[in-house]
């Protein structure tokens, strides 16, 4: 069964901004789903319209099988939304915002509190539960909307952003934390600016520009079209220029460090082997960006450049 | 889950949380309107209102006294949800409730509830205090039960109304400054109409407030400027639009749904 499926999506803004242009989507029951896209592609727009917090101007979505428009209130108790930025009262006790978010589920006190404590002890934040919101950091924050969104048991989670502005060490433990949730059976739809984050949580993956999905595709395949990657070299030496490497093109960055893009069919053991040739040793190897973020950059920028060009002016031809 | 328990559990959390908010904050809520009152009655009712003399067949500080307790409901039924709405708009957890499975007419009417909460328990402090400067007797306790009651409920969908439109703290503040405060001074709180020339006393009639204000005083005193059933079924009448209203704002996401 699909988790979430979107036909045909449209959406208007009243000052006439056209944020969607006719998406369709489909997210597997169980699938952990990253859906991608720069600044003001349309992303929050979607998971918007999904969870009922924008209205959509055309089109159908589905949860499980439940057509939004037609059973409002079954669609909702599926889902659980983390939204990007902070929405809860600030003044309100930590305990007081799972357990009131569970009432609005139809869940009463006796019923949330088992959960609410297994979710806020999960998370971290048993401790805290006793405190203002506003007294929380901002990784603590983050934790709370998540033990919100859960605590009625939803089968699809909606993750829109939720380790921005969170510390390595946190970011880490709360990936764990999601690929347990995803382990025991939720479905996730996650968007994020990072792409390690996505290529490491996500099985399957959609880029969407514009109002448009440029790309939809499971991220195995989409890593798979990637031409080339780029190679940072740290050398043991210095050296005062950039080393002669057939097949590969290399720039020194400075007199320690090489870039050297590889190919696909290439292999990096080739270039080790060019440079030991001219007595260079390499000190270590990183790769310059994420995989996901190269083929990110390319697929969007292959938009913008379509538009330039749409947007030139043509050459009159006299006649 | 059975649509009618979710509901139900949904409408209690609103108003639980509603009233935790306006306990929690009683300095600002509960004490502010205990201290205006209780000046209202020394300075008006004790000091001034001696030299008034009878106004109805009563003392000023016992006809005062029932004008003063409706004022505080209205005030802060109204204020209670315009305020308290208004911030889950600013802070955006009004999105809790709009993600869950809970309808419009019940988040109205859990927000309408609240207010109608904080304004009776002002209502009941006010005439706690009123006890300490007169004596209280009722008249006709169904009337004043009701009215005070369903002025409550009007007002606080007033509230509602307002929060619904307001775009900033001052928003909330025109609505009560310039249109309520005028209204309530000026719909026989202090005086009876009758006082007035015949002029004024057709443009007062047309105060909503004075009906409240005159069949609460009906059910506490025993006299009226105006008829209390009349002035009855005319609130419940303004709750229907109101409350309709409000549900077809909320329904059509006015300022909470993009």
């Amino acid at each position: 069964m699909k988790a979430l499926t979107i036909s045909n999506l449209q959406k208007t803004y009243d000052n006439g901004h056209e944020a969607l242009k006719g998406i369709s989507l489909d997210v597997a029951e169980g699938d952990f789903f990253a859906l991608l896209g720069p600044n003001g592609a349309g992303k929050s727009t979607t998971l918007g319209i999904v969870c009922s917090l924008v209205r959509k101007s055309a089109g159908k979505v589905s949860i499980f099988g439940v057509d939004i428009d037609q059973d409002f209130a079954l669609a909702k108790q599926l889902i659980g939304v983390v939204p990007q930025e902070f929405n809860f009262s600030v003044f309100e006790k930590v305990e007081d915002i799972v357990l009131t978010a569970a009432g609005y589920q139809g869940l009463t006190q006796a019923q949330a509190r088992p959960r609410t404590e297994q979710l806020l002890r999960d998370l971290g934040l048993w401790e805290k539960r006793k405190q203002q919101a506003r007294m929380l950091s901002g990784g603590m924050k983050r934790r709370l909307m998540i033990a919100r969104a859960l605590v009625h048991n939803p089968k699809l989670l909606i993750l829109d952003e939720p380790t921005a502005g969170v510390d390595i060490e946190l970011r880490r433990s709360m990936w764990s934390f999601m690929q347990e949730i995803n382990r025991q059976g939720t479905t996730i739809i996650l968007t994020t600016h990072y792409l390690e984050e996505a290529e490491n949580l996500c099985r399957n993956i959609a880029i969407i520009d514009k109002g448009e999905i440029v790309k939809n595709t499971s991220m195995k395949a989409l890593l798979s079209e990637l031409n080339s990657e780029t190679f940072v070299l740290d050398l043991t030496q210095p050296v005062q220029a950039a080393p002669q490497l057939d097949a590969f093109v290399s720039r020194l960055k400075d007199d320690h460090t090489l870039e050297v893009e590889v190919r696909k069919g290439q292999s990096i053991s080739q270039v080790f082997s060019a440079l030991q040739q001219q007595g260079i040793e390499v000190l270590s190897l990183r790769n310059k960006a994420n995989r996901l973020e190269e083929l990110f950059v390319s697929l969007v920028e292959k938009t913008a450049a379509s538009d330039f060009k749409a947007d030139q002016p043509t050459a009159k031809v006299s006649t | 889950m059975n649509p009618a328990r979710l509901y139900w559990v949904a409408f209690t959390t609103i108003l639980i949380k509603e009233v935790r908010r306006f306990t929690r904050i009683w300095a600002q809520t509960l004490l502010p309107p205990a201290i205006t009152m209780a000046l209202y009655f020394v300075i008006f009712g004790n000091l001034i209102g001696t030299r008034i003399g009878e106004m109805g067949g009563f003392t000023y500080m016992q006809f005062i006294m029932p004008g003063l307790i409706m004022m505080s409901v209205i005030t802060n039924s109204y204020s209670n949800v315009t305020s308290s709405f208004f911030s889950s708009k600013f802070q955006k957890s009004v999105e809790e409730m709009l993600v869950a499975p809970v309808p419009g007419w019940v988040i109205l009417g859990g927000y309408v509830l609240g207010g109608v909460a904080r304004g009776l328990l002002v209502g009941l402090i006010v005439t706690l205090l009123a006890l300490f400067f007169t004596e209280l007797t009722v008249h006709n306790l169904f009337v004043t039960m009701t009215v005070v009651f369903l002025t409550a409920v009007l007002f606080a969908i007033g509230g509602f109304i307002n929060a619904l439109f307001a775009r900033s703290f001052d928003d909330i503040a025109i609505i009560p400054t310039f249109v309520l405060t005028p209204l309530t001074y000026l719909g026989g709180v202090f005086y009876s109409i009758q006082l007035l020339p015949d002029f004024w006393q057709g443009v007062s009639l047309l105060n909503p407030v004075l009906y409240m204000v005159n069949t609460f005083r009906y059910g506490i005193l025993g006299v009226s400027d105006i008829n209390h059933w009349a002035a009855l079924g005319t609130i419940g009448l303004f709750i229907l639009v109101l409350f309709s209203l409000a549900l077809w704002l909320l329904e059509r996401g006015r300022g909470i749904r993009q």
